[in-house]
């Protein structure tokens, strides 16, 4: 029984919240990987992205709401979801055309595409500002839990509950249809396949015909969904604070570096990592620790205190920068 | 990069010009009252002390960017950390504070950073099998060991006259001796993370730099045996007059009679002149030893390598070292305007350091300016302060006069109510567009 108890607490606060908050660095990630793989640049500006994304979701799940458009148990911000993904890539595709093209032609150093970013990362933030001001949002409607802590206890006999909520289900479930999505995209259609010969070897790909605006394009539009679903899952599951979200760039950045920039599978693979690092250090694991029979005193058992967890993404990306600096899927490192 | 930096000579008046106009501003900004300028020199002083600080900042980025193209996101944090230098310095020592547990503290962080060098040493030490299970037990031990030290002592500190103080307190020195003290806190944080994010591509300093600034603010705000957090440090010493003491000196209150200005408005403007000289004459040292170095046989290899690393590299020259070293240098120049800053500001808030506000307009100023110009990023710190802090009040009234033909309702009140948020979007469009039409700033490097 008190193993059951532990392994319960152990789900409770530490598997399920690292999982849902693993899944949406993991989508973050994916995109600044892309654009990484395909334009050769760290995008600052996909915090924001995924801030002005979310931002647009939430207005158009506000209007679904006026207009008395609901989805019964799901939230509404699902079906604002692939309007939202329309305009978010309409907006970077105006971006590019107006900012990054321009030092694509011209050849410039990664360096001042970055620069450029650190630009619209401005302009995004303002324009996000302007959308939707800068106060915490909720926007979850519909059924708050799958599990909830009261039923869950009432059936097992437990003494501890476990709580299940929809947005972590559709977290996960969401991200495991956008990542089949993506990577059939990538390995079996011809635009996929010209956007990894691109990333592979751009010379190579401009010799057999392919179109590099073209692949350029798709980058951004994949992007842009990939950046506002996983805003929209932040927020759902969280709440929507447009610093919060710029806060996100570093285990963001992080998860991608982890798993080496450029590779996808690596993008998924750090998000979990750094996630599930985050909330295992900062977690007090006091009540674990009593039902496995340990007694632990006063001591909370908490390796660093949450306020710290940004110290986690860096710690991780300290080590893997002192010992493998390409990853652990062997990333570019040009 | 190379592209852009050996472009057509510039005009030689454009610096003097653009200082001129700037001039001019402040000028008008103290002299005229309308829609655009206040019309009291209190502000235009103010506006200028912060400019100069931002001047000094600019001034140490445009080392890093400029001499030697690193990318530092984490501007913040060295600023932050030597704004902690006045804390400690200057301010008057707590009751108590080091009693209840000062020495365990510093025993602490000793052990800590210990940790650290004897887990790089056992890396390199041991033999290769051992090499993981060996830095695991060292990492472990010291980590309990700190934690056992450290613990006890925050909570004694903390209980320590908690409502007034809770914190270690200072030692009581003069505040200008904390400026250099906080170049020395940034250099050392500095050096940490350009130890080990050097050498690799470019853009894993400017993530490692983000997260190292993220965590200096997180500590700042968090650790309350420090600084006390976020309940922030008041009354920090200044090294220039008090106004109400001018206030109550019978000469200075003649003087002003004698000029035809009240004693409260004179004093300050006194008192901000005062802070206008020492930041000035601080601004203007950095620059001439900037400008020296630049042409010394250090400067020029500084430049030949960030226009082409490869060939430095195969003359013989060290580029990581000097990466390091000038990165080093950058960031402390950045730390000792940081507590220029605090000083001015008689306060350490750590819930002010907004990397927006922090790392990315001195950004902004740095491009602007002229990336690899001293002067022009010193200018374009000034000037930047200056539309940043007016376009708070410009915003609002050109929405206003925009929005003025629109009938009264919810579009217009949501408009006029994020016009303040309307200067962000005017710094991005203004750093994309020198970036992309006047890449070398408005004073080119020569």
């Amino acid at each position: 029984m008190e193993i059951l108890n532990a392994i319960v607490v152990f789900l409770n606060f530490v598997f399920i919240p690292a999982a849902a908050y693993g899944a949406q660095l993991a989508l973050g990630a994916l995109g600044v990987t892309l654009i990484y793989g395909i334009l050769r640049f760290s995008n600052f500006a996909h915090g924001d992205t995924m801030a002005f994304g979310t931002a647009i979701t939430i207005l158009l799940t506000w209007g679904l709401q006026t207009i008395g458009i609901s989805l019964g148990p799901l939230p509404t911000a699902l079906l604002a979801l692939p309007f939202a993904i329309a305009l978010c890539a309409v907006a970077l595709l105006a971006t590019d055309r107006a900012v990054y093209r321009f030092y694509r032609r011209k050849k410039s150093d990664p360096i001042i595409l970055v620069m450029a970013s650190v630009g619209v990362m401005f302009v995004m933030n303002g324009v996000t500002r302007l959308l939707i001001g800068v106060d915490e949002i909720r926007f979850d409607d519909g059924a708050r839990f799958v599990i909830d802590v009261r039923s869950f206890r009432e059936w097992s006999g437990l003494s501890e509950g476990l709580a299940l909520r929809s947005t972590q289900v559709i977290t996960l479930v969401v991200a495991v249809l956008v990542v089949w999505a993506l990577f059939w995209f990538l390995n079996k259609t011809r635009s996929g396949k010209a956007m990894r010969a691109y990333s592979d070897n751009e010379d190579l790909a401009l010799l057999s015909g392919i179109d590099p605006e073209r692949v350029v394009r798709l980058t951004w539009i994949i992007a842009a969904g990939l950046a506002t679903i996983a805003g929209t899952m932040y927020g759902l599951d969280k709440a929507f604070k447009p610093f919060n979200y710029f806060q996100l760039l570093l285990p963001i950045f992080a998860a991608a570096i982890v798993g080496g920039l450029g590779s996808p599978v690596g993008a998924i693979a750090g998000g979990f990592i750094v996630a599930f690092s985050e909330v295992a250090v900062t977690y007090p694991w006091k009540r674990v620790a009593e039902y496995l029979g340990f007694d632990t005193g006063s001591a909370m058992l908490q390796l660093l205190s949450t306020e710290y967890k940004f110290a986690v993404s860096f710690v991780i990306l300290i080590i893997v920068l002192l010992f493998r600096p390409t990853g652990l899927f062997r990333g570019k490192s040009v | 990069m190379a592209t852009t930096r050996q472009a057509e000579a510039s005009h030689p008046f454009r610096a003097p010009v653009i200082f001129a106009i700037l001039v001019l501003l402040f000028v008008l900004e103290g002299t005229t009252s309308n829609a655009l300028f206040t019309g009291s020199w209190n502000t235009s002083l103010a506006i200028l002390n912060m400019g100069l600080i931002s001047a000094v900042m600019a001034l140490g980025l445009n080392m890093q960017w400029g001499y030697a193209g690193l990318f530092n996101s984490g501007v913040v944090g060295f600023i932050a950390i030597g704004g902690l230098a006045p804390v400690l310095i200057s301010v008057a020592p707590v009751d108590g504070g080091w009693g209840a547990g000062g020495p365990r503290v510093m025993l602490a962080l000793i052990v800590g950073l210990g940790t650290l060098a004897l887990t790089a040493l056992t890396w390199s030490r041991a033999p290769r099998n051992w090499r993981v299970p060996a830095i695991l037990a060292v990492l472990i031990a010291g980590f309990f060991v700190y934690r056992w030290l450290f613990d006890h002592a925050v909570v004694a500190i903390e209980a320590n006259q908690a409502a007034q103080y809770g914190n270690l307190g200072g030692l009581g020195l003069p505040v200008l001796l904390s400026w250099p003290v906080g170049a020395l806190f940034a250099a050392a944080a500095a050096w940490g993370v350009g130890k080990v994010a050097l050498g690799l591509r470019s853009d894993y300093l400017a993530i490692a730099t983000l997260g190292i600034g993220e965590i200096i603010v997180a500590v700042l705000k968090n650790e309350e045996w420090l600084a006390r957090g976020v309940k922030n440090v008041t009354g920090i010493p200044r090294p220039v007059p008090y106004e109400i003491n001018l206030q109550q000196d019978p000469d200075f209150v003649q003087r002003a009679a004698n000029w035809g200005m009240n004693s409260a408005e004179l004093s300050g403007i006194w008192v901000k002149l005062c802070y206008a000289g020492l930041f000035g004459a601080v601004l203007i040292l950095l620059i001439v030893l900037a400008e020296l170095s630049l042409k010394s046989p250090w400067g020029r290899m500084m430049r030949a390598i960030r226009d082409n690393e490869t060939a430095a590299e195969a003359m013989g020259k060290d580029v990581t070292g000097r990466h390091l070293q000038i990165f080093v240098i950058g960031s402390a120049v950045i730390g000792l305007a940081g507590a220029m800053m605090i000083t001015h500001d008689g306060l350490m808030a750590p819930t002010q350091y907004n990397p927006l506000r922090y790392t990315f307009l001195i950004w902004v100023m740095v491009i602007v300016g002229g990336s690899g110009n001293n002067w022009g990023a010193a200018l374009g710190g000034v000037l930047i302060w200056f539309l940043w802090i007016k376009a708070e009040s410009w915003g609002p009234q050109l929405i206003g006069l925009l929005t003025s033909p629109l009938p009264a309702g919810a579009i217009k009140t949501h408009l006029l109510e994020s016009a303040p948020h309307m200067r962000f979007i005017a710094m991005g469009t203004t750093l994309l567009l020198v970036l992309r039409f006047a890449p070398r700033g408005l004073v080119p490097e020569k």
